[in-house]
């Protein structure tokens, strides 16, 4: 019999269970203390190299993703298992016991019980009591003998279950972890307005990968409070497929795009040294966006302009205003100062001319795939669900004795419950009572 | 009548509320209980009151948000939760002398947050803390560290109790017998588990709306996770192997130790995602 292997002795003990579950949190503080993911160099300068090669050897720099702390992980998980599959026999056989094959003997010697005397037959006392008990919640199986009856009844025989649902759910999350890191991907991308991507850049220097449609951000802003605090960064992303624009979205922190199991969260921006410079003619209807690094002269052929960006004012790497040069070949060239996205007019003999200069941003986006994620969710609902069961729940259990007497029957009520038995004691004086009035009631 | 006046209040009525507790205890009067009960009350509707107006007059500035963003709203909800949980416990274990050891945990709080050279400002909430898990987040957590330290006042009660309770004339004799304490401790780190569990779900599930990550070993998630699993060995260690008292009530301190750190070692000490908590 495997049970009695000693190797399975070992790995069903809940000593085990708790070594690893110490060895897990103890190990888990090296990595709070020691930066994670940092390069080589990194611990090098900060902890000597004779600690930084230690640090090599143990994989302490990703220790989260170590072969020993995985080990840690999976040990955990196959202890769940083995402990599992060690117990649930037994309780399972507790969760199906027939309270009816209880002998009469330990019915009566438990320790809650109350008795009482009718004047009634057995068999209308029987059915009385039936019909309490099902009006409570409880229903109730028969036995009887030729001058006796035993009735059972009980309450919540599953929620003996309630440990192993908890562990099942930690498996389920593991479960959706594995599925996530095999079947997923993170990373991230950069891209400047009005251009588009359809690669990202995987974490960890694993390469790229291709999304199988591209993304375009179309414009990003920031907004800020009035003490200067960023309050919103916003990017306006098209997913483009097979040439066509498919899903429009402004995307924001703690709100992503979602296309083809692929979400793409807003998570940086990086201002660029390019211009979007937006011209609208005196007509009032043409206008024309052209994109153009600092200090390059663009033409707009038709009208027969030509125009660059000369000179900037930057405020750290942010452009507070810009000098445009203008010239539309009728009188001279002149060179105005525009505040940044701020529309300006410019007044020339053949009209007045729109203009918006904008400094050029590109939007920084994380990008996951992960196919786990609704186990792992599922796990979480289960596990809260199942610590309730656990410890909130109790199998409450009943038996009524009934017998034959001269005058009537005799009834001895028991009951027992596996947890919160001031809870149980409680109920069941009310039943108690509620037993022997229904009796005289009738 | 602004916010911060009626939290400052609080801190003195908790002070006050901690000694009539205290009085209690030593003298063993039943009518100078009653007062500590009915003043406590008080103050937890004064703090009440506190916390809804700051809630009020965030959305008079036009940054409206819970107040549960920075060291100083977590601190004072944190009191907040220590106090409704003991006076639910006073409630339904019928005893006031925890009072003595979980209300000066209140007011300590409060001290702290009133004292403390920390931002006691409403400040805009950055993009990232913009989300309907906040709340949710917060309030779990909460709920969870408050049992925990609940938890381990009992635990301080308990050894004081087993260590020097040999005197029936001494304060260990006052207090209420060690298996009534044994059981509280259990059943408040139960409360505190489930709701731990639930705070670090929560987290998770933001962690992933806001970054596609539900989970990313930064420091402040390993060490709600250590705490957690400090808690999930206590309770493996009492149903399976039927470990309790004076064990237990050291674990319960050492999971308080724990429970500081997750909430305010990892901000001042360390770096990562929740380092907001430090303004």
């Amino acid at each position: 019999m495997y049970k009695n292997n000693s190797l399975w002795q070992f790995f069903a003990s809940v000593k085990l269970a708790l070594l690893i579950l110490f060895l897990i949190a103890v190990t888990s503080i090296i990595g709070t203390v020691i930066p994670q993911k940092e390069a080589a160099q990194f611990y090098v300068a900060n902890f000597g190299p004779t600690y930084a090669r230690i640090f090599q050897i143990l994989d302490i720099p990703d220790m989260y993703n170590s072969w020993w702390f995985l080990l840690l992980l999976f040990l955990l998980g196959f202890n769940l298992i083995i402990c599992s599959i060690d117990r649930f026999p037994g309780v399972w056989r507790q969760v199906k016991s027939d309270g009816l094959a209880v002998p009469a003997e330990r019915i009566r010697n438990m320790s809650t019980a109350a008795e009482w005397q009718v004047d009634r037959p057995l068999a209308d006392t029987r059915d009385s009591i039936v019909k309490t008990l099902a009006a409570r919640g409880y229903r109730a199986t028969a036995k009887s003998a030729e001058e006796s009856t035993i009735l059972f009844a009980q309450k919540g025989h599953w929620t003996r279950t309630g440990v192993y649902i908890v562990h099942a759910s930690i498996l389920v999350i593991f479960v959706g972890a594995i599925i996530g890191s095999l079947g997923g991907f993170k990373g991230s991308v950069m891209i400047p307005e009005t251009m588009s991507r359809d690669k990202v850049f995987l974490f960890g220097n694993k390469g790229t990968q291709d999304l199988g449609f591209s993304i375009r951000c179309d414009d990003f802003s920031i907004e800020f409070y009035d003490n200067g605090m960023p309050k919103e960064y916003t990017s306006s992303l098209t997913v483009i497929e097979s040439g066509q624009e498919v899903l429009a979205k402004n995307i924001e922190v703690n709100h992503p795009l979602k296309y083809k199991g692929i979400t793409f969260y807003q998570s940086s921006y990086q201002p660029t040294q390019d211009f979007v410079i937006e011209i609208g003619l005196p007509d009032g209807k043409t206008r024309k966006t052209f994109l153009t690094p600092f200090q390059e002269q663009i033409e707009w052929d038709e009208p027969g302009l030509q125009f660059g960006v000369i000179n900037a004012r930057v405020r750290g790497q942010e452009i507070v205003t810009a000098k445009l040069w203008f010239s539309d070949g009728n009188d001279s060239p002149e060179s105005i100062w525009v505040d940044n996205d701020k529309p300006a007019e410019l007044e020339r003999e053949s009209g007045t001319y729109t203009v918006t200069v904008k400094q050029l941003y590109a939007t920084g986006l994380q990008v996951a795939k992960d196919p786990g994620v609704w186990w792992v969710y599922i796990g979480c609902g289960l596990m809260l669900f199942g610590l309730y069961v656990a410890f909130f729940m109790s199998h409450k259990r009943i038996w009524v004795l009934l017998s034959r007497e001269k005058a009537g029957t005799a009834a001895l009520l028991t009951g027992s419950a596996n947890k919160n038995r001031p809870g149980f004691e409680k109920q069941f004086a009310d039943l108690a009572g509620l037993l022997k009035t229904g009796e005289r009631d009738v | 009548m602004d916010s911060s006046q009626l939290l400052g209040i609080t801190t003195f009525t908790y002070l006050f509320a901690s000694f009539l507790y205290i009085a209690t205890l030593v003298f063993r009067s039943n009518r100078i209980g009653a007062v500590a009960t009915w003043f406590t009350a008080v103050a937890l509707l004064i703090q009440t009151a506190g916390i809804g107006l700051r809630w009020i007059e965030s959305y008079r500035m036009g940054i409206g948000h819970a107040p549960l963003t920075n060291m100083y709203e977590s601190v004072v909800f944190f009191s907040w939760t220590i106090i409704l949980l003991y006076l639910f416990i006073e409630w339904k274990f019928k005893t006031r002398t925890i009072g003595a050891f979980a209300v000066p945990l209140g007011f300590l709080a409060m001290a702290y947050a009133s004292f403390a050279p920390i931002n006691k400002g409403i400040n805009p909430l950055i993009p990232a803390l913009q989300s309907n898990w906040l709340l949710s987040h917060v309030v779990t957590c909460f709920v969870g560290y408050a049992a925990f330290a609940i938890a381990a006042a009992l635990g301080v009660m308990y050894l004081l109790k087993a260590y020097f309770g040999s005197d029936k004339k001494d304060v260990a004799g006052l207090l209420p017998p060690l298996s009534v304490l044994d059981d509280i401790i259990h059943k408040s780190m139960v409360l505190g588990f489930i709701w731990l569990t639930a705070g670090i779900i929560t987290g998770a599930i933001w962690a992933n709306s806001a970054w596609g990550t539900y989970w990313s070993w930064d420091p402040k998630e390993t060490w709600s996770l250590i705490t957690w699993f400090v808690y999930a060995i206590t309770l493996h260690a009492r149903y399976t192997r039927g470990i309790s008292g004076k064990t237990i009530a050291w674990l319960s301190l050492i999971g308080l130790l724990s429970v500081i750190f997750t909430y305010y070692g990892v901000n001042f000490l360390l770096s990562g995602l929740h380092s907001y908590g430090s303004s």
